[in-house]
């Protein structure tokens, strides 16, 4: 660009500048809009689609049409009117011929169990020809829809709206009155499972923060070669496949194990302890797997802390554990709530170890929502606990954004 | 760290203490992956110790099985396409991001930092409901899609930690000298900036040489790789092939850490960091 004597001031140069401005603005946006694409396309639609099927199932309304039509007219005062029965039952006639049945039963079903053989029991039996009371011929059929709890259920499951998976997910659900109430206490399995994510996330954390500030410290305070030795040592795991780590760690632990051939050898035990698939042994393992990340920010922080501030403190006559205290720790603060927050983070929504290394009593939420979306094909419950884990992640993830601010975010 | 000439036996009592306890911290991390290696060699079908002898048949059984074979050729195919499309898309994002004040740029950026965040399980079960209606489940491509997404943050991460220290007055003297932009990249920029984009290619390799949740969902018996293979070895039948496997991968992870140490030393060189 050769700028002339003419232009140099004036509106002239205001306005090729801002030219300028727009031209650089716009690559960069051009340069940015790949990966806001390629991510909002893979990544955030597939997921918010996932999670959307938590309160959004068509699945009564397609495969029962004339009553998803009708049944809302219906009072809950005394049973339904003919009209409601005889679109159920022409539903289920249709149904049955078109095999459309699939959908609703299933649907159905997951709210009460039994809910299937009322459906696939009265389709089987139902008469080609409209009988002359729908609603004598059903419940002679199948005497359960005679039963309110049945019908109110239908009438809620036709909307494609529903509460009724997110209620289910805490525990909780609509009485026949629609009220919100809690689970009985033996049926109760979620608040339980949420609580134990969060007690093992807890744990590893500190765990983690026990282990991974006093090595931080010694990292930041090591000179020369030594230090990056040490260094390697935490990045090397840090490097190692999850599952390399984890089947190392069943070699260790196992009852003929390393573990447990040092402690009696050391003769600290005469007979092997029972060091996995139990909550001691998925709290091992996923301490050490995730152990990189709260030593790699600490150490962060800390190697910018100056050793002078400790000296400065003691040579005013504070001994060392004061100085640490009052001068030292406070300065490390932004790094043990990044470390913290990193590993709470990446703990709660931990799989793949749990699975591996712990019982039946210590999976966690990620552990559900696979086996309801494997197993069980109940994919409106799995989506509901993603939605639950997802709101415990991304509520530390914006107190993160917001503490520290996403920009400064490093890799050791 | 060393204790000062003058500390009392207090003092020396905590400092040696303290050194002991993070001698443990250190051979927590370190020791379960040194005490699988030798595991490999064992002669018995035990993974215990001690060994009765050593032979070579678990790496025969490793390299020579179909399925482990087939495994290691997924694993690269998926890790290398998913780091070179992260990595262009990753760059390409975080040049925009350090050249000028972007519009809402706390937001991409938090989008841009999401894969890493969001559990696996949650991602994995997403782009399995959507893969399914594209017809991508069970396929390479799917995976590599899921694969790039996951690797995008690392990518971004690591080269733009490499551009603050980038002057960015380089390329505007390239282009004041006549250089195309695209030119004054390729000569100027990349050169400058290379440690750092390979170094974060590689990140997004160990993350798709590390990944299995997302594997599990989206791929069949066809396209398992690696982890995922080790998946089902561990859940199934716990031999030492699988730690043949596993100290394969612990080699191509210290290769990782060794390139990524000596590319990090560079560029700080490069940049005039050190």
């Amino acid at each position: 660009m050769t700028v002339s004597g003419s232009d140099t001031t004036g509106p002239e140069l205001r306005a090729r500048l801002r030219r300028s401005r727009r031209r650089s603005t716009l690559i960069s946006v051009g340069l940015v809009a790949p990966v806001v694409l390629f991510l909002v396309v893979f990544f955030v639609v597939p997921i918010v689609q996932m999670l959307g099927v938590s309160v959004y199932d068509r699945s009564v309304s397609e495969g029962m049409p004339r009553t998803a039509a009708v049944i809302g007219t219906w009072d809950r005062d005394g049973l339904p009117g003919e009209e409601v029965y005889a679109a159920i039952g022409e539903d289920l006639v249709e149904g049955q011929a078109e095999r459309a049945l699939a959908g609703p039963a299933r649907r159905l079903n997951q709210e009460l169990s039994g809910y299937r053989t009322v459906i696939f029991g009265t389709a089987r039996g139902l008469p080609e020809e409209p009988p002359e009371s729908w609603r004598e011929t059903l419940i002679e059929a199948d005497e359960r829809w005679g039963d309110p709890a049945h019908l109110v259920i239908l009438q809620r499951a036709v909307n494609p709206l529903t509460d009724y998976f997110m209620l289910y997910a805490l525990d909780m659900e609509r009485d026949i009155e629609d009220a919100i109430r809690l689970q009985d206490s033996d049926e109760r399995l979620f608040l339980g499972l949420i609580q134990r994510t969060m007690t093992i996330a807890v744990t590893v954390t500190l765990v983690c923060l026990a282990m991974g500030y006093p090595v931080a410290y010694l990292l930041a305070n090591t000179g020369g070669s030594l230090r990056y030795a040490l260094l390697v040592l935490v990045l090397l795991p840090f490097w190692t496949s999850l599952l390399v780590r984890t089947a190392a760690w069943i070699v260790v632990l196992q009852t003929e194990g390393i573990a447990n051939t040092f402690l009696m050898w050391s003769g600290i035990t005469y007979e092997p302890i029972r060091m996995i698939y139990n909550r001691f042994g998925t709290v091992v393992v996923m301490s050490q797997v995730l152990l990189p990340f709260m030593i790699l920010p600490l150490y962060a922080v800390m190697s910018g802390i100056s050793h002078w501030n400790m000296r400065a403190a003691q040579s005013l006559g504070a001994p060392f554990a004061t100085a640490f205290r009052r001068v030292y720790m406070p300065q490390t603060m932004p790094g043990v709530a990044a470390g913290t927050l990193l590993v709470f983070m990446l703990s709660v929504g931990y799989y793949i170890t749990p699975a591996l290394v712990g019982g039946s009593g210590d999976q966690m939420l990620s552990y559900f929502i696979a086996f309801y979306a494997n197993e069980t094909v109940n994919w409106g419950l799995a989506a509901a606990l993603g939605t639950v884990l997802m709101v415990i992640v991304l509520t530390m993830f914006l107190l993160y954004n917001y503490i520290f601010g996403l920009d400064r975010m490093k890799l050791s | 760290m060393r204790l000062p000439p003058y500390a009392t036996p207090a003092q020396r009592l905590g400092y040696w203490l303290y050194i002991a306890f993070c001698t443990l911290v250190f051979g927590f991390l370190v020791l379960p992956l040194i005490a699988i290696v030798p595991l490999s060699f064992n002669s018995t079908t035990f993974l215990t110790y001690p060994m009765p002898g050593v032979s070579w048949r678990w790496y025969e059984d490793f390299f020579s099985s179909s399925s482990w074979r087939l495994s290691i050729y997924n694993t690269m195919v998926v890790g290398v396409s998913a780091a070179l499309l992260a990595t262009a898309l990753g760059t390409m994002a975080a040049l925009a991001i350090a050249r000028t004040q972007l519009p809402g740029s706390r937001i991409i950026m938090a989008l841009i930092i999401s894969p890493m965040v969001v559990p696996l399980v949650i991602t994995a079960l997403g782009m399995f409901f959507f893969f399914t209606r594209l017809g991508l489940t069970n396929s390479l491509a799917g995976l590599i899609v899921a694969h790039t997404a996951l690797g995008i943050p690392f990518v971004v991460i690591t080269v733009s930690a490499t551009l603050q220290g980038f002057d960015f007055n380089l390329p505007r003297a390239a282009a004041s000298l006549g250089a195309p932009p695209l030119f004054a990249f390729r000569k100027v920029t990349l050169p400058v900036i290379a440690p750092g984009v390979i170094v974060g290619g590689l990140f997004a390799f160990a993350t798709s040489f590390d990944e299995v949740v997302v594997a599990i969902f989206l791929v069949g018996p066809g396209q398992r790789t690696l982890p995922r293979q080790m998946f089902s070895g561990i859940r199934e039948n716990l031999d030492p092939t699988i730690a043949a496997a596993a100290s394969f991968m612990i080699l191509i992870s210290i290769i990782l850490l060794f390139c990524v140490e000596m590319l990090r030393r560079r560029s700080e060189r490069v940049r005039g960091l050190r």
